[in-house]
């Protein structure tokens, strides 16, 4: 290791922690000196520009003019020539294997199948540790993953899942169980495209089982804060009518929790969609466990198709448009009862 | 009052009734549901944790579980090798000169922005809103080929930076404050709003300007939101891996630990020992920054759920 790089590096670390909150000031602090040059009318108009500019410029040069320039991008060739919907017709012909297609089927995996177990552990942990006194502590246990890096997660669940012939002792904590309780041969796991109960290729579920590990915490945390939401009165009340404890849950806790789970579960939705991290870390890709974001970046840096990887990216956001007007409608829904 | 006490049924059984019997059961499930789900979920950590102290014979030979009963026999070793034989150490500078200007740069300008939109009118400012929540949701994929292209253009490559005597994070920094940029100023936004509106007429009326306002009221009352967000800006840079591999990804002088961690899965894929070491050592830090300050974690989770 070397640490020369620190003599080099500190300084410039120190240099933009003062420097940038200091340029910002000064530059915030001489737009207000400007402004009080201005007359007394137009000081309101210009000021709030001032304020947000330098957000609009990054946000309008790394997030807005970019997705315009990929939209564009995605109906031209290499050369920059006009094709229609040429590189659409490559990523989407050939299905049901061909293209971008197996993509698409994983992500629609990941979508169903994480984001309904996300939600379901989430809400039975919620529930669950409401009712224990020593409910911060398993919280805390439950959440420790979400601080954690995807690629950190991997290499954990890699090595649950670590394969050995049958006959050797297995070393992988799932092959181990497999093979000393329920006497199964081991799997392999992540390269096991044979699917479970005719639902899901197994190697799928395994990539989604380590990222669902990973993000259960966050769904509990914001359940559990609705959980704690809802006015003990009215579960006395139930009580008192007679209603048995999973009557209470099913008529009115559920009911009363549904908006939450609805937002958390839309989150979920774009986490599920725009999955990458743990493909790309755990298979890159391979044994038909590839998703969009990951196929986009293998066009990109291994074939380097820029259309076509461009189409792969607008795909991707398609398929999130759906939530996203949910997202704004939920908003100004919100906006309006202010 | 908390569901927790409303929900637990207050016994009114008499003792070694049914009735007290079916409760005391239903309490011993309970225990053992609560405990046995936390066990199953700290499992995989506390497998890679123990397996990253063990020698490579062990690992390959018995289970981590085996290590738990005597003879322990532990080692440092993993730890010594990973850090020479991977650039790992490399990473972990990096990581840190890339995350922290990288929270300080959108925070900082979210905070004026997130000001502006709260407290100040000015036409399509509620639309513009609009959009930055739109924008929460759009797929990062969207941006890069542009992105890349404009840097190579503009000379904002780590080599070129190095040589015009620049950091050659600055690309990355810049492009985290742009990603972050919606998510900090929604955050922010909802927060200021909801401060009452009484604390900005009473300064008017005292006669102090907007910028009085902001960095002697707001700000001071903003500590904890601010605070949250912070957290949450450093977990996501510091555990990127997408914006890195696409920006800096080839080059190690320059990448962030998750992209140094990556090729190692890749390089030693069955190599459990510098693996699991590895990985633990990548999981310091955050584990450290979220054990001290959970509380404002869980708090920025809460306050804005659609981060993207």
């Amino acid at each position: 290791m070397d640490f020369s790089v620190l003599l080099t590096d500190l300084p410039t670390l120190v240099a933009v922690i003062v420097g940038v909150p200091a340029v910002l000031a000064a530059y915030i602090v001489g737009g207000e000196y400007l402004v009080r040059r201005l007359p007394d009318k137009a000081r309101p108009a210009v000021r709030p520009w001032i304020w947000v500019a330098p957000a609009l410029a990054l946000v309008a040069g790394f997030l807005v003019l970019p997705s315009i320039g990929t939209v564009i991008t995605s109906f031209q060739d290499k050369h920059g020539n006009f094709v229609g919907l040429q590189n659409y017709a490559t990523q989407l012909g050939g299905f049901p294997t061909g293209g971008a297609w197996i993509a698409i089927r994983d992500n629609l995996y990941w979508l169903i199948f994480y984001t309904l177990f996300v939600l379901a552990f989430g809400l039975l942990l919620a529930v669950l540790f409401d009712r224990v006194p020593y409910e911060s502590v398993v919280k805390s246990l439950i959440f420790m993953p979400m601080a954690i890096s995807s690629v950190a997660t991997v290499i954990i669940w890699k090595f649950m899942y670590a394969y050995q012939p049958p006959g050797q002792p297995q070393t992988g904590t799932l092959n181990y169980l497999l093979n000393s309780v329920f006497h199964q041969d081991p799997r392999t796991w992540i390269q096991d495209t044979s699917p479970l109960l005719g639902l899901i290729p197994i190697n799928n579920l395994a990539l989604i089982g380590a990222a669902v590990w990973g993000i259960v915490g966050f769904s509990m945390v914001i359940l559990s804060a609705a959980l704690k939401g809802i006015p003990g009165d009215l579960l006395e009340a139930a009580r008192v009518d007679g209603a048995g404890e999973i009557t209470i849950f099913r008529r009115v806790i559920f009911p009363l929790m549904m908006p939450t789970v609805v937002v958390v579960g839309t989150t979920l939705v774009i986490f599920a969609l725009k999955a990458f991290d743990t493909v790309y870390a755990m298979t890159a890709g391979n044994y038909e466990t590839d998703v969009l974001a990951n196929r986009m970046y293998k066009l990109l840096y291994f074939s380097n198709d820029n259309p076509g990887a461009s189409a792969v990216a607008v795909i991707l956001l398609v398929t999130v448009v759906p939530v996203l007007i949910f997202n704004l409608r939920q908003f100004r829904a919100v906006e309006a009862r202010r | 009052m908390s569901v927790a006490a409303a929900t637990r049924a207050e016994s009114t059984a008499i003792r070694f009734s049914p009735q007290w019997i079916t409760e005391r059961i239903s309490g011993v499930v309970l225990h053992i549901a609560v405990i046995g789900l936390t066990v199953a979920w700290v499992v995989p950590t506390a497998g890679l944790l123990v397996t990253s102290f063990r020698t490579p014979t062990d690992i390959a030979n018995t289970g981590w579980w085996t290590a738990l009963s005597p003879p322990f026999k532990f080692t440092l070793d993993n730890y010594s090798q990973m850090l020479s034989a991977s650039n790992l150490g490399t990473g972990f500078f990096n990581s840190i000169m890339i995350s922290i200007p990288a929270v300080i740069i959108p925070i900082t300008v979210a905070a004026f922005a997130a000001y502006s939109f709260s407290w100040m009118k000015f036409p399509g400012r509620d639309w513009i809103f609009l959009a930055l929540v739109g924008l929460l949701a759009v797929p990062l994929q969207l941006t890069f080929i542009p992105v890349l292209s404009a840097f190579n253009k503009l000379g904002i490559t780590p080599d070129h930076l190095t040589s015009m005597g620049l950091p050659p994070y600055l690309g990355l920094w810049l492009a985290h404050a742009g990603y972050g940029l919606p998510f900090s100023i929604y955050l922010l936004s909802n927060f200021f709003r909801a401060l009452p509106s009484d604390l900005f007429e009473s300064a008017e009326i005292d006669g102090a300007g907007t910028l009085t306002v902001f960095f002697r009221i707001v700000m001071p009352l903003s500590v904890p939101a601010i605070a949250s967000l912070v957290i949450f800006q450093f977990l996501w840079v510091w555990n990127d891996l997408l914006v890195a591999l696409m920006y800096v990804g080839g080059q190690a002088s320059v990448a962030p630990m998750t992209v140094s961690l990556v090729s190692l899965v890749g390089s030693y894929g069955q190599n459990y020992q510098l693996l699991t070491a590895a990985a633990f050592f990548s999981m310091i830090v955050p584990l450290v920054v979220f054990l001290s300050l959970q509380r404002y974690f869980v708090r920025g989770i809460l306050a804005g759920s659609v981060k993207g």
